[in-house]
């Protein structure tokens, strides 16, 4: 496929997915522009967290699931037979809701990724560990204790090791699904500033169910209600001045 | 009168209960005083470190090593057979296969830990070393191999159901963010979930060496009754359950040494199986505080 | 996205055609030796077969008296060990929480369910068979084999009580009902599932137990049918080890045919055992 600037660095087109019968994800059509931050929102169940684990296809293990429609990032079908999902999963990273490090030490979940790619010399593992915890502002709380289990971290350090182990690997996009929701306000202001800085290298596509969260981290905005993309714009204008009633009632918070 | 009738009946169900106490204190006893008349008349260095057990000849020796290291070997051979077995089945059935698969392939698994041991022993004996024999022209009819390899047939359940349990436990948490790091299914299951569910699947394996270390029948029936203090698993051994076997279809007389010898190596055989359920009792308790 | 040889992708579907390799070498084995086992022995499979009393020629010996034994001792292991199973069970599910005596009786159950089986034999020649002077009796042996799968009725005696949901008890106690009386009303109608599929397992497992009872010297020839729980007895599985001994051809192919009844009993046993979980597990879900 000819890659088309107007498509953005991740394209979908007339997504449609099923479970089984139930029909998940209607008609989606949504195009995300580089180096922007871009938040789903919308109440449980409207499939935005289905249609964000659609992008480095988190969802093909789960049984009987189909999809229909085009995903294309830099214009490539990420659904097409070609594709590794491993070699996918590193260039679209993924933070989850609860903070899921390994039971391992600090320093081996963040050169987990380079381990698995086969990745063995030291000094590279070394800067990566130091790089990627910078970035994350980790590295001055547990540079002294690199060696010692990830567990023993509080939530939000924990959230923000996540975050290193995932920019360690160098992916483009980062997917991240309710990543402060499970975390106390300091912490949760700690992730947002974070995500703020990291659009300088990455695409960031978030899930949220804070309205507040979304309108101060975000560009744009997509909010989803029972499957469909209702509408899809700069966060300011979704925000001020939605061009649809039900986009209106939701941020009001007349429902959700 | 509610409360009353409530009492006795908790005081029955705690009698029942007793039962299973009783059951220890009859094992320890009988074990203990029996063997200890025997080791009144045989010193406890000379059983540990003699290396010939010859109770029922002229010229006897009571060393337990023979019998042991009979035993340790076949346990050996099964554990060779059943653990990359197993554990492969647990990861493949727990990671790779398709649900409806497993629904049906796991069940059947189970009922190889179902069939009668003498059946196994059948096994080892009329097809197994035949079967063997063909490669191994100079391996005896009765022999230790296999019967330990049938043995490790017999518990690849224990290790593969066990072991899946334990990986099917690992938080998908931890799953999800390993695929989502670019991991394939292997490195997740060798890299992450292995290693998370260590717990459970180390007392699985205890379970099966500990099952195979009591197994009698199969050994009784295909691996012989000659003690010999050896490594080689083409020759006839003996299992100290063997040996109690033996003697229980002999004419013994009832008191006679050669009858304490079977509580002696009972004894033997309690200790060794007694040390590996306790270690994996308390690897399973730490493990559910662990997750709780 | 798309590009040249992937060493890991290689190792995962390696591993992936490894797995089904393993789980299929399982089965495999599993059918090379059942169907070894029906070409040997079911040519052997008659009526003079199952009516024939012991022989010392191989033509002439049955099963009869053994398969008697084992009918027997079904019934009176089962007697004996599911009251006093489901009762110890009950007792630590329902009472005996955080009590200092019930996990002192935890540790001990978790032994006892990994005591070589041939243990139980001697502490069943000592004490049954001396002690009590029941000799070689059915009792002997059904006493030893209860005592042998008291764990297995526990273990699954708590696993099923522990699956009914607490709302269940809870209205039962609003509504004034006593400990017992929610117990026996509510929670065993409700563990019933659970708690049959445990016993049947747990007796199949003392049917195909022979160690034990060579250890208290149930391995007799005998002529007379056991009519009383106080007579000598032969059982399946000693009989097949009895057989497999023998030197004779004629021999070995009983041995095959008294498998097939054999495994035909502890199939039946286990597909019932499955059969009643898989119900029992969708009727569960409240």
């Amino acid at each position: 496929m000819v890659k088309d600037n107007n498509m953005g660095k991740l394209h979908a087109e007339k997504v449609n997915v099923y479970y089984g019968d139930h029909h998940i994800i209607k008609d989606v059509n949504l195009s995300i522009q580089e180096n922007t931050v871009t938040a789903f929102i919308g109440p449980s169940g409207c499939g935005k967290s289905t249609f964000l684990r659609l992008l480095n296809r988190m969802n093909d293990y789960i049984e009987n699931f189909r999809k229909t429609g085009d995903i294309l990032i830099d214009g490539n079908d990420i659904y097409d037979k070609k594709v590794r999902v491993e070699e996918l999963r590193k260039r679209v990273g993924m933070v989850f809701q609860k903070p899921n490090p390994f039971p391992k030490t600090i320093y081996e979940n963040v050169v987990y990724g380079l381990r698995i790619q086969g990745i063995k010399d030291k000094s590279k593992l070394d800067k990566v560990v130091e790089d990627s915890l910078k970035q994350v502002a980790l590295w001055n709380e547990v540079k002294d204790k690199l060696h010692q289990s990830a567990l023993a971290l509080s939530g939000g350090q924990q959230q923000r090791l996540c975050i290193a182990r995932t920019i360690a690997v160098e992916p483009t996009i980062i997917l991240m699904d309710e990543p402060a929701s499970a975390l106390d306000p300091i912490s949760s202001a700690k992730i947002e500033d974070l995500i703020s800085e990291l659009k300088e290298k990455f695409t960031i596509i978030i899930v949220t169910h804070n309205m507040q969260q979304a309108s101060r981290v975000s560009d744009k905005t997509a909010f989803f209600y029972l499957g469909e993309l209702v509408e899809y714009g700069a966060t300011d204008q979704i925000f001020t001045k939605p061009v649809k009633e039900l986009t209106q009632n939701y941020i009001t918070g007349r429902f959700g | 009168m509610v409360n009353k009738k409530e009492k006795i009946i908790e005081s029955i169900l705690m009698l029942c209960a007793t039962v299973s106490v009783l059951t220890t204190i009859g094992i320890l006893w009988v074990l203990i005083s029996e063997s200890s008349s025997f080791f009144s008349k045989v010193s406890i260095k000379d059983f540990l470190t003699d290396t010939q057990w010859t109770p029922l000849f002229a010229e006897k020796h009571f060393g337990i090593l023979p019998l042991i290291s009979g035993t340790l070997l076949t346990t050996f051979i099964a554990i060779l057979i059943a653990l990359p077995t197993g554990l492969s089945i647990a990861i493949y059935l727990n990671e790779y296969a398709p649900k409806r698969f497993r629904k049906i392939v796991k069940p059947l698994l189970e009922v190889l830990a179902a069939i009668p041991t003498v059946v196994y022993g059948y096994f080892a004996l009329m097809v197994v070393t035949p079967f063997l024999q063909k490669f191994i022209p100079d391996m005896a009819g009765f022999n230790a191999l296999s019967p330990g390899i049938v043995m490790g047939i017999m518990i690849i359940p224990i290790i593969s159901s066990l072991s899946e349990d334990a990986l099917y436990s690992v938080p998908k948490a931890l799953r999800e963010a390993s695929y989502g790091m670019g991991a394939t299914r292997l490195q997740t299951s060798f890299k992450v979930l292995v290693p998370a569910a260590t717990s459970g699947i180390t007392v699985s394996i205890i379970l099966a060496i500990s099952r195979a270390i009591g197994e009698t029948m199969i050994v009784a029936i295909a691996a012989g009754q000659q003690p010999r203090l050896t490594l080689n698993p083409l020759v006839p051994i003996e299992t100290i359950t063997t040996y109690i076997v033996q003697v229980s279809l002999g004419d013994v007389v009832q008191g006679s040494l050669e009858y304490q010898t079977i509580f002696a190596a009972g004894i033997a055989l309690f200790v060794l199986t007694f040390i590996l359920n306790n270690i994996s009792y308390f690897i399973k308790k730490k493990f559910q505080e662990k997750y709780e | 996205m798309k590009q040249k040889f992937d060493i890991n992708r290689f190792k995962d579907n390696a591993f992936k055609y490894f797995g089904i390799a393993c789980t299929l070498f399982g089965l495999a084995v599993l059918s090379v030796f059942l169907i070894n086992i029906l070409i040997e022995g079911l040519g052997r499979l008659n009526w003079q077969f199952f009516t024939s009393l012991p022989s010392r020629k191989p033509e002439k010996a049955g099963i009869l008296i053994c398969l008697l034994g084992s009918i027997w001792i079904m019934f009176l292991t089962a007697l004996i060990a599911v009251p006093l199973g489901v009762a110890s069970g009950i007792f630590l599910e329902e009472y005996g929480k955080k009590n200092k005596f019930a996990s002192f009786i935890e540790i001990n159950i978790s032994n006892l369910a990994g005591v070589p089986s041939i243990i139980y034999g001697l502490l069943a020649l000592e004490i049954f068979v001396r002690i009590l002077g029941l000799g070689k009796s059915l009792l002997a042996g059904s006493l030893t084999l209860s005592l042998l799968i008291l764990p297995i009725i526990i273990v699954s005696t708590r696993e099923a009580i522990k699956a009914v949901p607490k709302s269940i008890r809870e209205a039962s106690y609003a509504l004034g009902a006593t400990r017992w009386q929610t117990i026996w009303f509510q929670v065993l109608p409700a563990a019933s599932g659970g708690l049959l599929t445990g016993v049947i397992l747990a007796i199949s497992r003392a049917v195909g137990e022979s160690a034990p009872l060579i250890v208290i010297g149930a391995l007799l020839y005998i002529t007379t049918i056991p009519t009383s729980p106080m007579d000598d007895f032969a059982v399946m599985p000693i009989q097949i080890f009895n057989w497999l001994s023998r030197p004779q051809k004629g021999f070995i192919e009983n041995a095959t045919a008294a498998i097939i009844v054999l495994l035909l009993i502890t199939f039946m046993m286990n597909g019932l055992a499955i059969y009643l979980r898989n119900r029992w597990q969708k009727k569960i879900k409240w």
